[in-house]
């Protein structure tokens, strides 16, 4: 019974569900793909939905409860949506000692944000990162995928200004 | 693969490399592309198009020259007459990249103003043998790697060696674990050799985790064939037909590096079946991390293999008796892999005559913080910490004053003024009450606070703790709350006295590296900048100015105490 819900397409019709589909069979849906599986499933949605891991387990014949372990253990795993532009701030050692903390600190203190936070209109996400290895720019900080090297605090909110119409 | 093919290639690209009159490397490091070394490439492409030198003329992307701080660096190697002279450009442009052509190329004056002088001392004191090829080749291509005798090692190991012999070379060498631990390698390999099982697995260990650190994720990125071939040097010795290289999530460029990597060698039969002819198998599979620093653990790594949460479990069994899959398995660090192929080539004994008494070889080491020269370097053991942070990195920027090197991340511990003459070697660091760790280096000076630091690493172990057993659980949570009670200067003595206490209970009752190292960072700085701890729990004062001490009246905290 189980192997055939595996194989039944997502009933929501989405597309991205066929390429999911294509990955897991790519594992032959073998369970300790489990972390492979959900890579591959936050790059497509975006970030993991309840009935995203639901589908993922059910799949793998992985329990639930194993499912929503995994992707609450990794830090890479988000369980919420991002918004539309992400602001990545390193506070790796090298760094934190070339002062992101104050990097960070502005950018909570404009836009009213903690790390692992949406802006209430869906515009920014701020994260932070233990380290991007990019040590060589500390302070570094991501705009949206980019990294950007040796920026002060007022430079790094002046690179965000345009992404919310408000601030 | 055969042994002509390999020698087919090599002249082939002696050959070509001998048709073109310059050789223009773009650094394509994660540092160097995100100050733009991308467009400084394409900007040298479009040039030297325009000005029809694209037949003497090669550009290629390489791995790191090293020098992040001055990114994009660019190398051009022009040859003359048979010989090789080379010129390092620093901070180019896109529109510098074109003055470069048009001077440098085509009437052959090298723009003095743009080059990085070659004999600053980051370039001289230094001994390459992790990252000799780093910057000299394409990464992306293998025919660059095998032209300057990649895979010969693993010709050798599999036509001429037995297994023994390879781990005989290995102990011979000296070479330790270069993930932290120091472990020998060599043993590491016997015990592996000798676990029985029906299969066994190699493991290269590419989680990096510690913050400031960034050496493994060079050398994947700018010689990712490099630690293929010193993993199936490793699977040959210790007999296992499988390995999965363990890389961190946040390295997408290294990922994508070592994708193709493993592609081009199963292309030129470098891996998969009877490689070299011989009856030795050996495959790779990449696995990518999730984010969570614990995987550096290298039961919790397995764990994070296999599909499950990344929780350590208690040693032994260990992983070389039991380990993926409860099969015996070999897990090594990116850089001990990349040490390997040396030794095979130039024998153990070679090694061995680089470096101290116990601490063999070559370290690479990512120096950042508080220094002029940030970036890459490879130095041999035993080199003074003084040497490396004032002639290699140049010293402390701004004229202000050195206070103490950090090693080791979270692990680690600090090393002060007093002991700058101190060699780095495994042993001499943990006698100051640091460890040598993965090769982290950050400078701080006068305006870093020791307590914040310690603070600083704290809550990093207390997020990354997997929560499975209690001390490090519960314990880095406590000493977190500790001292950020010193930070806001709201602490007391007492405090301080609990703060102590909780090190030597984390530090022997934790389950893994993680927990028992934890403390390293508040006992170190204890132990030499105690005064600092003492000014923001007696004065309510932070001697760098870092900490923001809240101004409480003094009976309110005597209230609180009381």
């Amino acid at each position: 019974m189980n192997t055939k819900v595996a194989a039944l397409p997502h009933p929501s019709g989405d597309k991205r569900f066929k390429m999911l589909d294509a990955a897991l069979k790519r594992c032959q849906f073998q369970p300790d793909s489990l972390l492979e599986v959900l890579h591959t499933a936050q790059e497509l949605f975006g970030y993991l939905e309840d009935d995203l891991l639901i589908y993922v387990g059910r799949s793998l014949r992985v329990p639930l409860s194993r499912v929503y372990g995994v992707a609450t253990f990794y830090n890479f795993f988000s369980l919420k949506p991002k918004g539309e532009h992400t602001c990545v701030v390193c506070l790796g050692t090298a760094c934190y000692v070339k002062g992101t903390a104050e990097i960070l600190e502005s950018i909570e203190n404009t836009h009213g944000i903690r790390p692992g936070e949406t802006t209430a209109d869906g515009k920014l996400s701020l994260m932070t990162a233990r380290c991007l290895g990019a040590c060589g720019l500390a302070p570094a900080v991501v705009f949206d995928g980019e990294v950007t090297g040796k920026l002060g605090s007022q430079a790094v909110l002046d690179r965000m200004k345009g992404w919310r119409t408000s601030v | 693969m055969s042994e002509d093919v390999l020698k087919a290639i090599i002249d082939k690209e002696s050959e070509a490399n001998e048709a073109v009159k310059h050789r223009i490397g773009v650094c394509t490091a994660a540092g160097c592309l995100s100050s733009g070394a991308a467009a400084v490439k394409e900007s040298f492409n479009r040039a030297i198009k325009e000005a029809g030198l694209s037949e003497s003329v090669r550009v290629f992307g390489t791995g790191c020259l090293g020098l992040c701080d001055a990114g994009p660096l660019v190398q051009v190697e022009t040859r003359e007459d048979g010989h090789v002279c080379a010129c390092l450009y620093n901070s180019l442009t896109a529109e510098l990249a074109s003055q470069v052509v048009s001077q440098h190329l085509l009437k052959g004056e090298p723009v003095e103003s743009l080059l990085c002088s070659e004999e600053n001392p980051f370039f001289q004191q230094q001994q390459k043998v992790v990252l000799e090829n780093s910057g000299k080749i394409d990464p992306e291509r293998i025919e660059d790697y095998i032209a300057v005798g990649g895979y010969s090692a693993l010709q050798k190991v599999v036509t001429e060696m037995t297994p023994q012999g390879v781990i005989r070379e290995i102990n011979i060498s000296g070479l330790r674990g270069r993930g932290g631990g120091g472990y020998p390698t060599g043993l590491k390999w016997s015990t592996v050799a000798k676990s029985k099982g029906s299969r066994k697995y190699v493991i290269c260990n590419a989680d990096e985790g510690d913050p400031g650190a960034f050496m493994d994720r060079s050398v994947l990125e700018g010689d990712p064939h490099r630690v293929l071939e010193g993993m199936a040097v490793a699977a040959f010795a210790v007999g296992a037909e499988f390995g999965y290289i363990y890389v961190r999530g946040e390295y997408p460029l290294a990922i994508s590096r070592l994708k193709t990597a493993i592609r081009q060698a199963e292309r030129q039969q470098l891996l998969g079946n009877r490689i070299f002819d011989s009856e030795f198998n050996f495959r790779v599979d990449l696995r990518i991390g999730a984010g969570a620093f614990v995987c550096g653990e290298e039961t919790a790594l397995i764990a994070s293999i296999e599909g499950k949460r990344g929780s350590p479990r208690p040693r032994p069994p260990y992983p070389a008796v039991k380990g993926l899959w409860s099969y015996p398995t070999l897990l090594n660090n990116v850089e001990t892999y990349a040490s390997v192929p040396p030794v095979i080539l130039k024998g153990g004994n070679w090694y061995a005559s680089i470096g101290t008494q116990k601490s063999k070889g070559t370290k690479v080491f990512a120096l950042a913080g508080k220094i002029k020269n940030t970036g890459l370097i490879e130095v041999p053991m035993g080199v003074p910490l003084r040497k490396i942070i004032f002639e290699i990195g140049g010293g402390i920027p701004d004229g202000r004053k050195f206070k103490a090197a950090q090693t080791g991340g979270p692990s680690g511990g600090c090393i002060p003024a007093e002991h700058l003459d101190l060699p780095v070697d495994y042993e001499s660091l943990s006698k100051v009450g640091s460890i040598m760790g993965s090769g982290g280096l950050i400078i701080m000076d006068e305006t870093s606070c020791m307590v914040d630091v310690a603070r600083f690493f704290m809550e990093f172990c207390m997020d990354e703790s997997c929560g499975k057993c209690v001390p490090c659980r519960a314990g880095t949570v406590q000493m977190h709350g500790l001292l950020k009670k010193i930070t806001e200067g709201s602490a007391t003595t007492n405090d301080l006295a609990q703060l102590e206490q909780l090190c030597e209970l984390l530090k022997h009752t934790s389950l893994c590296g993680l927990g028992q190292t934890a403390p390293n960072p508040v006992i170190s700085t204890l132990r030499y900048f105690r005064d600092e701890y003492l000014a923001h729990i007696v004065e309510k004062r932070c001697p760098a100015n870092v900490c923001k001490i809240r101004a409480t009246p003094a009976a309110t905290v005597e209230e609180v105490h009381a």
